[in-house]
């Protein structure tokens, strides 16, 4: 039988001594700790399977061996060096740095956590070492000197830590002088990951989910069906009204695409009510698609060519029910693959129109390409043109504040529009601190496809300076919810503001709207949208 | 608490804050840079605004007349930093007697020329009280982190369980009903 070694337990003085000292060890020569609590799973076999992706085998990040392919250093290099003549930008970001450090204390990992290697500066130059080593002069011949590293098993569990540390959020490449988008060396460096089979289960799970069924969670189309008709039924409840939507029609006129998020979670569904009693109010010649039925893209987290895959279905979709264009539901990332690459993988849309509203007559000349509004310029529209009825004071109960969700607002620069509609229905709106928003925005701490819950310790730093900003307008102004237009912040911000401003609720802005607005035949609201009494409206309060 | 000694600590108090703080800061062995040190903006770097406020409520508490309660806010701030930070339980709460050093050190002359020794223990009394504290606060926090969990894990699955029927809810009646063989 093995001998058991008796536990030492430290005394009292031990614990409490403190090293007073910066680590002794370079960055290069600091190994990579993986704790429970900041890090996610790893991906799965069968995902890896059904996305056709390499190295499909069982592993854990704890584990010593992590089972990657012999000669797995050729692949990454092979993997740098194609991506080098690929992507020009990627060439460019590896050579321009000079290390000004501007944007090192933007990141929120960074900022939480004082880890230097959650600088994104450092987090590039992870990459940039081994890049230097093997593909300039400098690197191959000073070594060290000029900043240059092998490539070995503990560089790729160091990348693939910091790599899945990064919500691709883009806050650093706002005050690069350069320009240096470090979301981009994220997604090479995951790419390169992936080429291994390093991926994490959150993001190859819903992958491969929406490859087999088309969208995250995997529902199948009664799913999807059976879920809205019961959304239905409580906007029936709350207004009187019943919603009839359709599904998968060919001949309509809008194709409408949400993340699957908002057809399932809380308080994702609200938001989702709130399109439904919107498109009915406004008689809308629209249809949801059980196919086309994600807007979001993990495969955009992987590698271009499964974002690539994954985005597909949404222009076929698009042709098949011969529609004339699209609009999306509020959601982040999606809004980057769709606002920034869609067009170039499947465009150009020619089967699609220009968007035009069917009610104000607006044309989208921004969506002229793309063919795909957001939900935000689309009701931000009708209500400029003063074609719904709001009461705002239905939701004079709560104090909002809204959080910039960061691909829309860095990502397609769409900072006015949410704002213009929450000021529309909401009597009491209060921005948080300047250098907390609009581009300068904070991340929620769990885009990406870091919204898992294993890695919750990580996800509460990450986000912490958002929180930050949302608990200093609690204090000062009472704020109660917090308003976004993404199903991440939906799904993953109810966890942060309970554990770093309790009584802040979270919701979309389209809910607020549903809230307040005034439906032809409705009965007299007493409940909001969560089927909760609206104060002051002659509800049970 | 003693008079003289709380004129001594109230004297330096910006001294002792200062060295408190440093000492905390040194506990991030990462923060080469002294990024977390930099305190101008709040919203730059809420750790080190966490920090620094939170120190100097504590120290108010503690030379003050008032009581001390767990309900102290900003024990709260810096404690919920900590227990998600890279930290042993252990080191995460060891802030708070790193102040007894700090004191000791600071006021180390003063306190000999004035024999104040009694006054000096029970003032480092009521510092190991509030490391009781401070060890409630982080087990609270620590337990948080497990319930946010499985709270989000019921947000995801609400719909379909009630979609299901595995889950009914209760409707609240509209009236109460007054039976008196009700136990309510």
């Amino acid at each position: 039988m093995a001998k058991v070694e008796k536990v030492k337990t430290p005394k009292p003085e031990e614990l409490s001594n403190i090293s007073y000292h910066p680590p002794a060890t370079d960055w290069m020569d600091t190994p990579t700790e993986f704790k429970p609590g900041t890090y996610c799973w790893g991906a799965k076999e069968k995902d890896l399977i059904t996305l056709g992706l390499p190295n499909p085998r069982q592993w854990s990040p704890a584990d010593e061996d992590w089972k990657v392919p012999e000669g797995w250093e050729t692949t990454i290099l092979d993997g740098i060096a194609e991506r080098l003549s690929k992507y020009r930008s990627f060439k460019v970001f590896m050579d321009i740095c000079v290390r000004c450090g501007a944007c090192a204390d933007k990141c929120h990992f960074y900022i939480a956590t004082g880890d230097p290697k959650n600088m994104p500066v450092l987090r590039a130059e992870l990459l940039r070492s081994v890049y230097k080593k093997y593909f300039t002069k400098s690197g191959k011949f000073l070594g060290r000197l000029a900043g240059a590293r092998e490539l070995d098993m503990d560089v790729l569990k160091e990348w693939w830590s910091y790599f899945f540390q990064c919500t691709e959020c883009r806050r650093c490449s706002v005050f690069c002088p350069y320009g240096i988008d470090q979301a981009e060396v994220t997604i090479i460096g995951r790419e390169l990951l992936n080429l291994v089979g390093l991926n994490i289960d959150w993001i190859s799970g819903p992958a491969a989910a929406c490859y087999m069924k088309g969208n995250h969670l995997g529902l199948e189309p009664h799913a999807i069906t059976g879920n809205i008709e019961t959304m239905c039924d409580d906007i029936e409840e709350i207004t009187g009204i019943r919603v009839n939507p359709t599904f998968n029609r060919k001949g309509a006129e809008i194709l409408f695409v949400t993340p699957s998020g908002d057809f399932l979670g809380e308080p994702g569904i609200y938001t989702c009510m709130g399109y439904l009693m919107l498109f009915h109010e406004l008689g809308l010649d629209y249809t949801w698609s059980t196919y086309a039925s994600e807007g979001g893209n993990f495969g955009f987290f992987t590698s271009n060519d499964t974002a690539k895959r994954l985005n597909y279905k949404i222009y076929a979709e698009a042709k098949r029910l011969g529609v004339k264009y699209i609009i999306g539901g509020e959601c982040g990332h999606m809004w980057r693959v769709l606002n920034q690459y869609m067009d170039t993988w499947h465009g150009p849309a020619d089967f699609l129109e220009v968007p035009v509203s069917p009610i104000t007559g607006t044309r989208f000349e921004n969506a002229k390409s793309t063919k795909m509004i957001h939900i935000s310029e689309f009701t931000a529209d009708l209500i400029k043109h003063n074609k719904l009825k709001l009461d705002p004071s239905r939701n004079d109960h709560l104090k909002v504040t809204y959080h910039d969700s960061c691909n829309p607002s860095r990502g397609m620069g769409l900072l006015e529009e949410p704002r213009y509609i929450i000021k529309s229905v909401c009597n009491n709106f209060y921005e948080m601190p300047e250098n907390t928003i609009r581009e300068k925005t904070f991340c929620c701490g769990s885009g990406s496809g870091l919204n898992a819950s294993e890695n919750m310790e990580q996800r509460m730093r990450g986000g912490f300076p958002r929180a930050n900003a949302v608990r200093y307008v609690q204090e000062k102004h009472g704020v109660n919810m917090l308003a976004n237009i993404c199903a991440v912040d939906r799904a993953a911000f109810p966890a942060l503001m309970d554990y770093w401003c309790p009584g802040v609720g979270v919701t979309g802005t389209t809910e607020l709207l549903a809230n307040a607005l005034v439906m032809k035949g409705e009965i007299r609201r007493t409940l909001d949208i969560r089927l909760q009494d609206l104060p002051g409206k002659g509800g049970n309060e | 608490m003693d008079i003289k000694l709380k004129d001594l600590i109230e004297g330096k108090r910006s001294v002792i804050l200062e060295r408190w703080f440093d000492a905390i800061i040194e506990t991030y062995p990462t923060d080469a840079t002294g990024f977390l040190k930099k305190k101008q903006d709040r919203f730059a770097n809420p750790v080190g605004h966490a920090i620094s406020k939170g120190t100097e409520g504590i120290l108010e508490v503690l030379v003050g007349e008032k009581e001390l309660t767990e309900d102290l806010p900003f024990l709260n701030d810096i404690i919920k930093v900590r227990a998600i930070q890279d930290f042993t339980p252990s080191k995460a709460i060891s802030f708070v007697f790193l102040l007894k050093t700090v004191v000791r050190e600071t006021l180390e002359k003063e306190i000999r020329q004035n024999q104040i020794y009694d006054a000096l223990l029970r003032f480092e009394s009521k510092i190991d009280d509030l490391a009781l504290f401070a060890f409630n606060i982080y087990v609270k926090c620590r337990e948080q982190i497990y319930e946010l969990k499985t709270d989000e894990l019921k947000r995801m699955t609400y719909t379909l369980l009630k979609k299901a029927n595995l889950m009914y809810e209760i409707p609240v009646p509209e009236f109460e009903i007054k039976d008196p063989n009700c136990n309510t």
